[in-house]
C-alpha cells in the first residue's frame, strides 16, 4: 500500500520519462498521478518519491442556499442514488454522499419553484434499501405533510426506486403528493437528468396531486417528466432516460420543461381527498419467485417458513405441475401466495387451464393485473396489518391504492 | 516580420481519426453518414458541474452564460452510449494499438496504465457534456529540435449540423492527439512540423482520410503577448498564414495596449439605460430592442475602430465576447454615425453620458437580459485590453483569421471517467508493437525498386490508393501502368462523373491484368473501369474490349482510313501520323495498344508517300 495521501505532489517515472503530478490513489498496483495537464496516469510505485505532502488546502467555499420565504414549503428527503451522488476522487468510483441541501446547490433552479426542508434518512444505493428503510421513509413523509408541507420529494436510487414507491403507497394516506425521483445519469456529469427530474419533481409536490407518485423523463427529450402512480410504476431500461413506465395506464400526470407546467390526467387522485394517516407496519417475511422451465420443487420451498409469496408465473399465472404440491402444503401451513404474470402486461387468469385450476384448488390467489414487486410490496403490507388468513387474501384481490384495475383498457 | 525577435513560440495539436472497425467507447460502426439519413432525434440541455476540484472550468462556465437546447441526430449506424444513455464500453483496443504505433513511431515513452478521463466540453458537442479522453504515452522527438509531449486516445465530437444541431454519426470515432511542446519559432516550422506529423500518421495506414479527418489546432504566443490556442485548422497549407495572422494580431493589441495606457485609459463599472434616448431612431436594429445599453471607455476613442487582423478590429473583438450572450454584435462610436444611427443621435447620446471627445462610446441592444449580459462583456473585453492579448481559445475564420471562442480552458475541466476501467501496457504489449514503414522512406524504396519517376513515387507512396497500388505491382503488373491507373485513371474519372467508388480493387486488378495478359489494349482501360462502374462485371468487359482486331484487321483499318485521306496525308507527309493516330484509335476502340496502332500506321503512310 502507498504510503502517499492524495494531494500529495510526487515525482516518478513513466516507463524512463520523469514526471511530476498529485498523488491520487492507489490503482491494481500502480500509483495514480494526476499530471498538470489534467491527465491521470498510472506510474510503477517503485518510481515514486515524494515531493512535498499535500498542503492543508482549503476546502472551496460552499456557496449558501437562500430560499424564498414567500414560495410554497416542500420537504425534500433523501436517501442516496444516483440524483445524489458525485465521484469520489480517491476511489474514482461514483457514491452517494449528497446531503439534501447539496441537492439544492447541485439544481439552483429548485429554489424557484418552492422552500425546502431538508432530511438525510439515508445515503444508500438503493439495492441497500430494506422494508425498514422504506417504513422509516413512510414515517418520515408523513411527518411533513403532517406537519403541513405542502408536497415532499423523495431522491432515491433508481434500482429499486418502485419498490419503495409502492411500499409507501399502501402504507401512507396522503392529502398531498409525495414525489419520488432519480436520476438515471450522475450528478456530476453536465449531462445528467438530475435537474430537469428534481425540478419536474418539485413542480408535482407542488401541484394539485395528492398520491404517491414517481417523476422522471417521459421520453430520452429534456422536455417532458411522466408523473407515474407509486403503484403502477416500473423500470424497465437499465439506462435509459425514461426507463421508469407506467404499467396498463397512463402516467397521473406530466410536467413540461423548462416551462414546469403540471397537467394531471383524469385518473390522478387529487390534492386534500384524503386525510393523512400512517400504517407503517409491513410483514418482511414475503418472497418474490420468478418461475422458469425445469424449476426444482425445492426452489419453492425455500419459502416454507415465509408468510407471504408472490410468484411471478408464465403467461396467464402458471407454475409447472411439478411446484403446485409444494404451494399447496405452504397455503395449508398458513403462507399466503399470490400469483402474478412474468408478461407484466395483462390479468391472472388462473381458470383458463389445468395447471391453473390445479393452483386456485390448491388456495392461489390470483394478482389480478397488478405487477409482481407491487403485489410483493403490498403482501408485506396487508400481511403487516391483517391477522386473518381470509382477509388478507380478500384484500390482496381488492384494489386498494390504483394498483388492480378491474377492467383491460384496450390500447394501452 | 522578424518571429525570432517577436519571441514567437508555437505549437500544435493535430487531431486524426483512426479507421477503426469501432468506435472508442462503443460497437457502432466508424462511418459517417448523410444527416438526411438520421433515423432519430432529441433534444437535451447541458449544465455546468463541478470539478473533483470543487472548481467550475472557466470555459464550461462561460458556455453557461446562455442557456441553450441542443438537438441530436441518431442513425441506424449509433446507439445508446453516444445518445449518452448507456455506460460505456471498454476502450477499443484497435485504437489504442494505433495509438501505440505512432507513439513508438516518435520514439516515446509509453504510460504504464491507461485512465480514461472525462474532458469538460459544454458546446453541445458531446452528449454527456465531456468528451473521453487518456493519455497513452509521452516525451517524443521530431526533427530538428522539436519534441512531441503527448499522445491522446481520444473521442471524435458530434459533428454542428447547424447552431444548436448535431449529428451523432462523428461522436465516438476515435482519434489521436498529437501535442508538441512550444518548440516552433517560424510559421512556416509549424507547417512544416505538421506535414511531418501527418506523414507518420498515414504511415500506419490505418488512419481515416479525406476531409475533415485530420484537424490541427494552433497554439501561439509572442513575448509579452499570450498563450492563444487557435482550433480547427483543417488545411495545412494555410498553418503558417493563420500564424502570421496571429502574431499580427498580438503585436496590434499589444500597441493598442501601450496606446491605451499612454492615454491613461480605463473602464468604468457603470452601464447606462439609454433606451429611451434612441425611442425615436430610424435603426432598424434599435428600433426593435428592448432594450439599449451603453458604456463608455474613457480614453479608447479611435483605439476601438483599430484594425488588428486584416478586417478585423478591436470592436470585433469585443463584439466576439458580446456574441456569447445571443447577441448579433455592438455599435461603437468609432464607426458611427452608421447603420441608421445619425451623427444627431451620437452627438445626442455623448451629451447625455457626458463622454469626453477621447472617450468612445459601446451600444448593446436586445432583450433585458441579454443585453445587461452584453454590457458586462464589453467591460470585461475592453478591460483586457488594458493588459493586452488575452488567453483564449479562438477559432479559425477564412484565409487565416481568427475569432474569440472561449477562454482557454484550464486542468479544472478533467476528472476520471469512472466507467471505464484503466488499461495497463504490459512490456511485452509495448515490446510487439511494430514501427510502420514511414510513406517518406517507402517513396524513396519505390523509386528505387520499382523504377518509378520520384514524383510518382512518391504520389503513389502518398495515395490512400496505396494498398491497391501495392497490390496490383505484386500481381505482377507493371509499376508504371499501375501507378497510372491507381493515381490518375481512377481519378480523372471520378472527375468525369464516374462511380468509380463501386469499382472493387479486385476490377481494377483483373483489368490491369488483362491489359498485362495483351488481351486488351490500355487505352481501353478507362472505357473498361466506366463500364464496371456501371455494373458490367469486370471479366465480363474484359471479354467484350478483347481480341477481334487481328494484325491484319488493323493493317485492313489502316489502309482504309489513309486512302480516304490521301490528300491529306500526301499534303503533310508524316506529320500526318498525329492526327490520323485519333481516328484509328476511334475506330479500334482500345482494343489495339496505341503502340501496335502508331506501327501500322507510320508502314501505311510511308507507303504511300
Amino acid at each position: 500500500m502507498s504510503t502517499y495521501m492524495t494531494g500529495d505532489i510526487v515525482a516518478a517515472s513513466a516507463r524512463g520519462h520523469p514526471v511530476e503530478g498529485i498523488y491520487i490513489t492507489d490503482r491494481d498496483g500502480m500509483a495514480v498521478l494526476k499530471l498538470k495537464s489534467g491527465y491521470n496516469i498510472g506510474v510503477d510505485h517503485e518510481t515514486c518519491t515524494l515531493v512535498r505532502r499535500a498542503g492543508d488546502q482549503p476546502a472551496p467555499a460552499v456557496p449558501t442556499v437562500t430560499q424564498d420565504e414567500n414560495l410554497p414549503e416542500l420537504a425534500i428527503i433523501s436517501t442516496g442514488g444516483t440524483i445524489a451522488s458525485k465521484i469520489d476522487y480517491r476511489t474514482g468510483a461514483v457514491t452517494s454522499q449528497f446531503t439534501a441541501d447539496d441537492i439544492l446547490r447541485a439544481v439552483p433552479g429548485l429554489t424557484t419553484v418552492a422552500r425546502y426542508r431538508a432530511e438525510v434518512l439515508a445515503t444508500i444505493l438503493s439495492e441497500n434499501m430494506t422494508p425498514s428503510t422504506w417504513q422509516a421513509l413512510a414515517r418520515a413523509a408523513h411527518a411533513a405533510v403532517s406537519d403541513g408541507a405542502k408536497g415532499v420529494i423523495v431522491t432515491h436510487g433508481t434500482d429499486t426506486l418502485a419498490y419503495s414507491a409502492s411500499a409507501l403507497s399502501f402504507m401512507l394516506d396522503t392529502p398531498a403528493p409525495v414525489v419520488f425521483v432519480g436520476s438515471q445519469r450522475s450528478a456530476d456529469r453536465p449531462s445528467s437528468d438530475n435537474v430537469m427530474n428534481a425540478m419536474c419533481a418539485a413542480a408535482a409536490a407542488r401541484s394539485d396531486l395528492g398520491e404517491v407518485a414517481v417523476a422522471m423523463h417521459a421520453t430520452t427529450d429534456d422536455d417532458l417528466c411522466a408523473v407515474h402512480r407509486g403503484t403502477r410504476v416500473r423500470k424497465m431500461h437499465t439506462s435509459r432516460r425514461d426507463a421508469f413506465q407506467s404499467h396498463e395506464m397512463a402516467p397521473v400526470a406530466t410536467v413540461a420543461y423548462p416551462s414546469l407546467k403540471v397537467d394531471l390526467s383524469p385518473e390522478a387522485v387529487r390534492r386534500g381527498e384524503t386525510e393523512p394517516a400512517l400504517h407503517a407496519d409491513l410483514e418482511e417475511r414475503c418472497g418474490l419467485l420468478y418461475f422458469y422451465p425445469g424449476m426444482p420443487e425445492e426452489a419453492v420451498r425455500v419459502y416454507e417458513d415465509f408468510k407471504g409469496l408472490v410468484i411471478a408465473g408464465t403467461g396467464l399465472g402458471h407454475v409447472s405441475s411439478g411446484c403446485i404440491g409444494a404451494l399447496r402444503e405452504m397455503v395449508d401451513a398458513g403462507t399466503t401466495v399470490v400469483m402474478t404474470s412474468q408478461c407484466l402486461h395483462g390479468r391472472v387468469c388462473d381458470r383458463v387451464y389445468d395447471t391453473g385450476r390445479d393452483l386456485l384448488a390448491a388456495g392461489v390467489v390470483e394478482g389480478e393485473d397488478m405487477l409482481p414487486e407491487t403485489a410483493l410490496t403490498k403482501l408485506m403490507w396487508v400481511l403487516g396489518n391483517v391477522d386473518d388468513t381470509e382477509e388478507a387474501r380478500r384484500l390482496m384481490a381488492t384494489d386498494l391504492k390504483g394498483e388492480i384495475k378491474r377492467r383491460s383498457d384496450y390500447g394501452l | 516580420m522578424d518571429f525570432k525577435a517577436l519571441g514567437l513560440m508555437a505549437g500544435i495539436e493535430i487531431h486524426q481519426q483512426l479507421d477503426t472497425k469501432e468506435k472508442l467507447f462503443c460497437h457502432c460502426p466508424t462511418t459517417l453518414r448523410e444527416t438526411e439519413e438520421h433515423t432519430g432525434e432529441f433534444v437535451r440541455y447541458l449544465h455546468a458541474t463541478v470539478s473533483e476540484m470543487g472548481e467550475v472550468d472557466r470555459a464550461a462556465a462561460e458556455e453557461m452564460m446562455n442557456r441553450r437546447q441542443f438537438r441530436y441526430f441518431a442513425y441506424d449506424t449509433t446507439c445508446l452510449v453516444e445518445n449518452d444513455e448507456e455506460p460505456p464500453a471498454p476502450m477499443n483496443q484497435e485504437a489504442l494499438e494505433i495509438a501505440l504505433q505512432v507513439a513508438k513511431t516518435f520514439e516515446m515513452h509509453p504510460v504504464e496504465q491507461v485512465h480514461t478521463m472525462r474532458k469538460l466540453v459544454i458546446d453541445g458537442s458531446n452528449t454527456s457534456g465531456f468528451q473521453r479522453t487518456a493519455m497513452v504515452a509521452l516525451a517524443g522527438v521530431l526533427p530538428g529540435d522539436g519534441e512531441v509531449e503527448t499522445i491522446c486516445l481520444e473521442e471524435e465530437a458530434a459533428q454542428r449540423v447547424v447552431d444548436g444541431t448535431f449529428s451523432l454519426d462523428r461522436l465516438g470515432i476515435p482519434l489521436v492527439e498529437i501535442t508538441t511542446s512550444p518548440c516552433m519559432h517560424t510559421p512556416e516550422a509549424v507547417q512544416e512540423t505538421a506535414r511531418h506529423i501527418g506523414m507518420v500518421l498515414r504511415s500506419t495506414g490505418r488512419v481515416k482520410r479525406g476531409l475533415g479527418t485530420i484537424r490541427q489546432d494552433v497554439n501561439v504566443s509572442i513575448k509579452d503577448g499570450a498563450r492563444v490556442e487557435i482550433k480547427g485548422v483543417q488545411e495545412l497549407d494555410l498553418i503558417a498564414e493563420v500564424v502570421r495572422r496571429e502574431v499580427t494580431r498580438q503585436v496590434n493589441l499589444l500597441a493598442i495596449r501601450d496606446e491605451l495606457r499612454a492615454r491613461n485609459a480605463s473602464v468604468g463599472e457603470e452601464t447606462h439605460d439609454v433606451t429611451a434616448l434612441f425611442a425615436e431612431t430610424n435603426s432598424s436594429i434599435l428600433k426593435r430592442a428592448k432594450s439599449i445599453l451603453a458604456v463608455v471607455l474613457p480614453g479608447f476613442a479611435g483605439l476601438v475602430g483599430r484594425e488588428v487582423q486584416p478586417g478585423r478590429r478591436l470592436g470585433t473583438e469585443i463584439s466576439d465576447y458580446v456574441k456569447k450572450c445571443g447577441l448579433g454584435g455592438i455599435f461603437h462610436t468609432d464607426e458611427l454615425p452608421a447603420y441608421g444611427v445619425t451623427a444627431e443621435e451620437v452627438a445626442m447620446l455623448r451629451a447625455h453620458l457626458g463622454a469626453a471627445d477621447g472617450d468612445a462610446v459601446i451600444l448593446i441592444s436586445g432583450s433585458v437580459e441579454k443585453a445587461a449580459c452584453g454590457a458586462k462583456q464589453v467591460r470585461h473585453r475592453a478591460r483586457l485590453a488594458l493588459e493586452g492579448v488575452p488567453e483564449e481559445t479562438r477559432k479559425m475564420l477564412d484565409e487565416g483569421n481568427t475569432a474569440y471562442m472561449r477562454p482557454l480552458p484550464g486542468a479544472a475541466r478533467m476528472y476520471p471517467e469512472t466507467d471505464v476501467l484503466p488499461v495497463t501496457i504490459t512490456d511485452e504489449r509495448w515490446s510487439a508493437v511494430e514501427v510502420p514503414e514511414l510513406l517518406s522512406d517507402l517513396a524513396r524504396r519505390m523509386e528505387e525498386e520499382l523504377g518509378l519517376d520520384p514524383a510518382v513515387a512518391r504520389q503513389a507512396a502518398y495515395s490512400e490508393h496505396l494498398p491497391l497500388f501495392r497490390a496490383a505491382v505484386q500481381a505482377g503488373i507493371r509499376p508504371n501502368l499501375a501507378a497510372r491507373t491507381v493515381l490518375g485513371t481512377l481519378k480523372e474519372l471520378s472527375r468525369a462523373g464516374v462511380a468509380v467508388e463501386a469499382v472493387a480493387d479486385q476490377d481494377v486488378l483483373t483489368v490491369l491484368a488483362a491489359v498485362e495478359a495483351g488481351e486488351v489494349a490500355k487505352e481501353a482501360v478507362p472505357d473498361l473501369l466506366t463500364e464496371v462502374a456501371g455494373g458490367t462485371p469486370a471479366a465480363e468487359a474484359v471479354e467484350e474490349h478483347a481480341g477481334g482486331v487481328s494484325a491484319e484487321d488493323l493493317a485492313a483499318i489502316v489502309a482504309k482510313i489513309v486512302a480516304d485521306r490521301i490528300e491529306f496525308v500526301q499534303d503533310k507527309q508524316m506529320r500526318a501520323l498525329g492526327p490520323l493516330m485519333g481516328v484509328v484509335m476511334e475506330e479500334v476502340r482500345g482494343k489495339v495498344d496505341g503502340k501496335k496502332v502508331s506501327e501500322a500506321l507510320r508502314a501505311e503512310i510511308s507507303r504511300v508517300i
